[in-house]
């Protein structure tokens, strides 16, 4: 056996109907359809994209345990996952995510001056929330878009060429 | 086209097979590639880059070095290990290793004995380049077994791999990403597989090292002795290293045909009750009530003369099942020559009907690593991953190679695997086997054909017989009885109907045989109707039942806990105390022993004395002491040998027990160890019925004196261990009961209190209560009627 090639089923007792709501269920459903049978658990990214969604940005220890069940997998793999990526939150976050890429090209282009104008205009800490509850601010590994660096990626969008003033505009448009 | 091809590795050519990795063939040839997260028996990871080599194939240079441990060879292919490139980056690799692994060898565990240490010194530099901040990560706490140091880990995930395809469990996981990755449960748990200790010598650094070992000695300070594991039938090799006069650890030896490269938890801690405060250590003499200290003499002679003055047909021998062979064969000698045929081994079996008619020596049927190529399994009545856990961990790798298992059994049990499990009462067990014996087509005659008549064979019994007939014709189908088939109200009856399937369908039939040298004491004579050599006697003596129920005038008790190692405690409690003289043998006191007996002889316990285990699958294995005994205490064979010098037998002059086994195996020349039946099972009427049955399965840390005196195994929650009534939901309703009632339990005159505790594991009509565990003793059979009844507060408080 191999731990590459088979993926290890675990199967529960558990209700599996009985997990999250009818409407997500729905939706993870056609997630997994897109996988070959054996390979259900490999609809574990978007379907934790989507809990974390319909849960305010963030995911718990229930929700991904949930998610196992769902999905016949260990929960430690989900775990795996979710602390793997960075687009995974663990803890409480903001109504929005600001994303600052750190990574070299941004860093180059002026993302350390985001960072810093960040910091100090809204008194928060890579990884902590304003006191308003109106964003988290993360640094996060590269972005891809090292073109149009620095980039910053605002809740699901990509925002390129940025300046503290520009960004500032963009964070005033958030509710 | 061959199917064999070479290789050039540092210039030597090597043969290999088509699809190896590089390094599995340098470990063949001996030529040593540094590696952290390669194991023979995982998959492959290769995210260490410890083994990365220079090669090239076809005359073409790879352009960088590869990793030995995952890349397959191919013809031609040439191979450095040591050429300036590849010695580059293994420097390379290990510096980076080094980065974050703490500079506390002086008060790691592991050190001395250190994969990364013995590495580092080949291929570190002296000074280390990096001045930034060593990260520290949390320790988790993994439970009473394994102490964690995870800012020592290097991330090889050996043991992550262990347990998701070993253990079958995957509780350990790499979580995080880069400088933060961890390994760990993530959710803190204990890790409660009967396997978990093998991640201990997996794990090449100190990150997981032994809990009860911890800080109490260094490697250097070490000596390693051989030895044979005392506890199931698997015979698990062991190494034991010894400090002084003190085992200090267990680790094990590797013996593909029997454990591999692992070893049972309950293999590498028990070693630990060697230490316990409640040793023999000098024979106690009882006189008015009141223990005496005596020196040897006094005791054997007191002894010698009571067993001399007895009368042969009134007295009984009872041997462990894990006694070595050489103390069953000078015992069933004794016995035998005083003229007293009652001598038995099999403690927790009751029913004793078939006797005549029982295979001579029954056993696992086959080699222990046969069972991996078996195709279909039918497990009649075991707990199997707490009775034998590496015979487990086999079945379970034919399971997941594509075989079928079918379990009948009175509880449902959590498997690694997948299985058809038919849980349901004793009685249904047998409905259950009834059932495939029909669909199966088996003709019999009396109670058996009644039985099969009756049953109403459903889906999955068609399943099983189908599996059955299919895989028996390819030779590959096998009938497994375990311990609580042994145990069973009626086991004749099970037997019967196991054997008229295992005909029907060509299938294999075996035992699991309950202790280290339960094989070993049918072929010492240890039994009432087999002599020395499993030879049958026309003398057939008592069986263990027979013994209860005529209680013996003189007794002799080897080895066990009257009131924790027999399948009906009180039963046994209340007839030993009938008798005038009681002679316990035995490593340990305990208040049943000091109740029932006259005379404490101290012996040594496993690890104290040399001997030899015969394993399920009929192997031979002898083994040296590798420490002497405490204080006064002496090896069991060698007070056997006295007493019967002192009782004037002729013969016991033995001048060490290799000399006394090979009398025996001298003895056993032609001896066939066959699961073949001998005649007619001797069935008179159907199962035994009763509204509410016990199932009273053995937790694996409660199964003989040494293991449950080990703390740190007594430490372990294992699932079922714990005193109490199980019950399923339903039934406790049924019957108007609620989690953490207190209730009696009554079976027969024998009684006891315990708590209702709800699993849907157990079935409709049964309730689970362990045996061999505190609280047990009160009890009778282990499987058998029982009845509740709640204790209101009024009656706990008179109780008190």
């Amino acid at each position: 056996m191999s731990f590459r090639n088979a993926p290890l089923a675990v199967s529960r007792d558990q209700d599996q109907s009985a997990l999250f709501n009818a409407e997500i269920r729905a939706a993870i459903d056609a997630l997994i359809a897109k996988y070959p049978p054996e390979w259900k658990q490999s609809a574990v990214m978007p379907a934790l994209t989507l809990l974390q969604d319909s849960n305010g940005g963030w995911l718990t220890t229930e929700l991904m345990d949930a998610l196992a069940v769902y999905l016949d997998m260990p929960e430690v793999a989900v775990y795996e996952v979710a602390t793997f990526y960075g687009m995974y939150d663990l803890t409480p976050q903001g109504r929005h995510k600001v994303c600052v890429c750190n990574s070299i090209s941004c860093l180059l282009n002026g993302s350390e001056e985001l960072i810093e104008h960040i910091e100090h205009k809204y008194g928060v800490k890579p990884g902590e929330t304003t006191a308003d509850g109106r964003f988290t601010f993360k640094e996060v590994e590269c972005l891809g878009a090292c073109r149009h660096a620095p980039a910053v990626l605002l809740d699901k969008t990509y925002h390129e060429k940025l300046s503290p003033e520009s960004l500032d505009r963009l964070i005033d448009g958030l509710e | 086209m061959t199917d064999k091809l070479t290789i050039e590795i540092d210039g030597r050519a090597c043969e290999a097979t088509p699809g190896e990795m590089i390094i599995a063939v340098a470990d063949r040839e001996g030529i040593v590639i540094p590696r952290f997260c390669y194991h023979q028996k995982l998959s492959i990871a290769a995210n260490c880059r410890m083994c990365l080599v220079e090669a090239e194939q076809g005359g073409r240079p790879f352009p960088k070095p590869v990793p030995a441990c995952a890349t397959p060879v191919g013809n031609g292919m040439k191979v450095w290990t040591r050429s300036p490139k590849a010695i580059e980056a293994q420097q390379g690799t290990m510096e980076f290793l080094l980065i974050n692994h703490p500079l506390d060898c002086p008060i790691c565990d592991q050190g001395g004995e250190c994969e990364l240490q013995d590495v580092a010194m080949g291929y570190g530099d002296d000074v280390s380049r990096f001045v930034e901040r060593k990260r520290v990560v949390k320790d988790e706490d993994l439970g009473p077994l394994i102490a964690t140091e995870m800012t020592r880990c290097i991330h090889c995930t050996r043991c992550v791999r262990f347990c998701a395809e070993i253990a079958g469990v995957r509780e350990l996981g790499a979580t995080g990403r880069g400088e933060e990755v961890r390994i760990g449960t993530f959710v803190a748990h204990a890790v409660t597989h009967e396997l978990s200790g093998n991640v201990i010598d997996l794990c090449p650094v100190g990150a997981l090292t032994s809990k009860p070992y911890r800080f109490t000695a260094r490697a250097w300070e070490l000596t390693a002795r051989d030895g044979i594991a005392p506890h199931d039938s698997v015979g698990s090799n062991l190494r034991l290293h010894v400090r002084g006069q003190r085992v200090m650890r267990v680790h094990p030896r590797d013996n593909e045909a029997v454990n591999e490269t692992w070893i049972a938890d309950r293999d590498r801690f028990s070693y630990a009750g060697l230490d316990s405060l409640d040793r023999l250590t000098a024979p106690l003499l009882k006189e008015d009530g009141v223990w005496r200290t005596v020196d040897w003499s006094e005791a054997l002679t007191r002894v010698a003369e009571r067993l001399k003055s007895a009368d042969p047909a009134e007295t009984g021998w009872l041997m462990a099942p894990n006694a070595t062979l050489e103390e069953c064969y000078l015992a069933a000698r004794i016995a035998r020559e005083l003229g007293c045929p009652h001598i038995d081994h099999r403690l927790r079996q009751q029913d004793f009907r078939s006797d005549d008619a029982d295979p001579l020596v029954p056993w696992l049927g086959l080699p222990i690593a046969e069972l991996e190529v078996q195709r279909c399994v039918l497990l009649v009545g075991s707990d199997l991953r707490q009775e034998q856990p590496l015979l487990a961990h086999r079945l379970r790798k034919a399971v997941l190679d594509g075989a079928q298992m079918i379990c009948i059994n009175p509880i449902r049990l959590d498997l690694n695997h997948p299985a058809r499990q038919i849980v349901g009462t004793p009685a249904a067990m047998i409905a259950d086997l009834a059932a495939i014996a029909k669909r199966l087509g088996v003709s019999a005659t009396g109670a058996l054909k009644d039985c099969i008549a009756v049953s109403e064979p459903g889906d999955e019994h068609d399943m099983a017989a189908d599996c059955l007939s299919r895989m028996g014709e390819q030779g590959r189908g096998l009938i497994l009885l375990g311990a609580l088939a042994t145990a069973h109200p009626d086991f004749s009856l099970l037997k019967a109907l196991a054997h008229a399937i295992a005909e029907a369908s060509n299938c294999r039939i075996g035992y699991l045989p309950a202790a280290a040298n339960s094989v070993g004491a049918y072929l010492a004579g240890a039994h009432p109707q087999r002599l020395p050599g499993a030879r049958p006697t026309d003398q057939p003596g008592l069986s263990l039942g027979g013994m209860l129920a005529a209680p013996r005038r003189t007794l002799v008790l080897w080895g066990l806990e009257p009131d924790r190692d027999l399948g009906n405690p009180a039963g046994a409690m209340a007839a030993f105390d009938k008798a005038d003289f009681v002679v316990a043998c035995s490593a340990f006191r305990s208040p049943s022993l000091e109740r029932v007996a006259d005379v404490l002889l101290p012996i040594g316990a496993f690890a104290e004395t040399s001997g030899t285990f015969v394993n399920a699958a009929g192997l031979w294995q002898r083994f040296q002491g590798a420490v002497p005994p405490p204080g006064e205490a002496r090896p069991g064979w060698k007070v056997l040998r006295v007493l019967g010098n002192l009782l004037d037998l002729k013969g016991f002059d033995y001048r060490d027990g290799a000399q006394v086994r090979d009398e025996l195996a001298a003895l056993c020349a032609d001896a066939v160890i066959d699961n073949a039946v001998r005649g007619e099972f001797p069935l008179t009427n159907g199962p035994t019925e009763s509204a509410l049955m016990r199932i009273g399965p053995v937790p694996i840390y409660a199964l003989d004196p040494l293991v449950r005196r080990a703390p740190a195994l007594q430490q372990m929650t294992m699932p079922g261990s714990a005193f109490g009534v199980y019950l399923h939901p339903d039934q406790a309703a049924d019957l108007g009961l609620n989690a953490g009632d207190t209730v009696r339990l009554t079976q027969n005159e024998a009684t006891a209190t315990a708590q209702v505790i709800l699993d849907d594991r157990v079935p409709m009509g049964c309730a689970r209560i362990p045996s061999g565990v505190a609280g047990s003793e009160g009890l009778g059979d282990q499987i058998g009627p029982i009845s509740l009844a709640r204790l209101t507060e009024s009656d706990t408080g008179e109780r008190r």
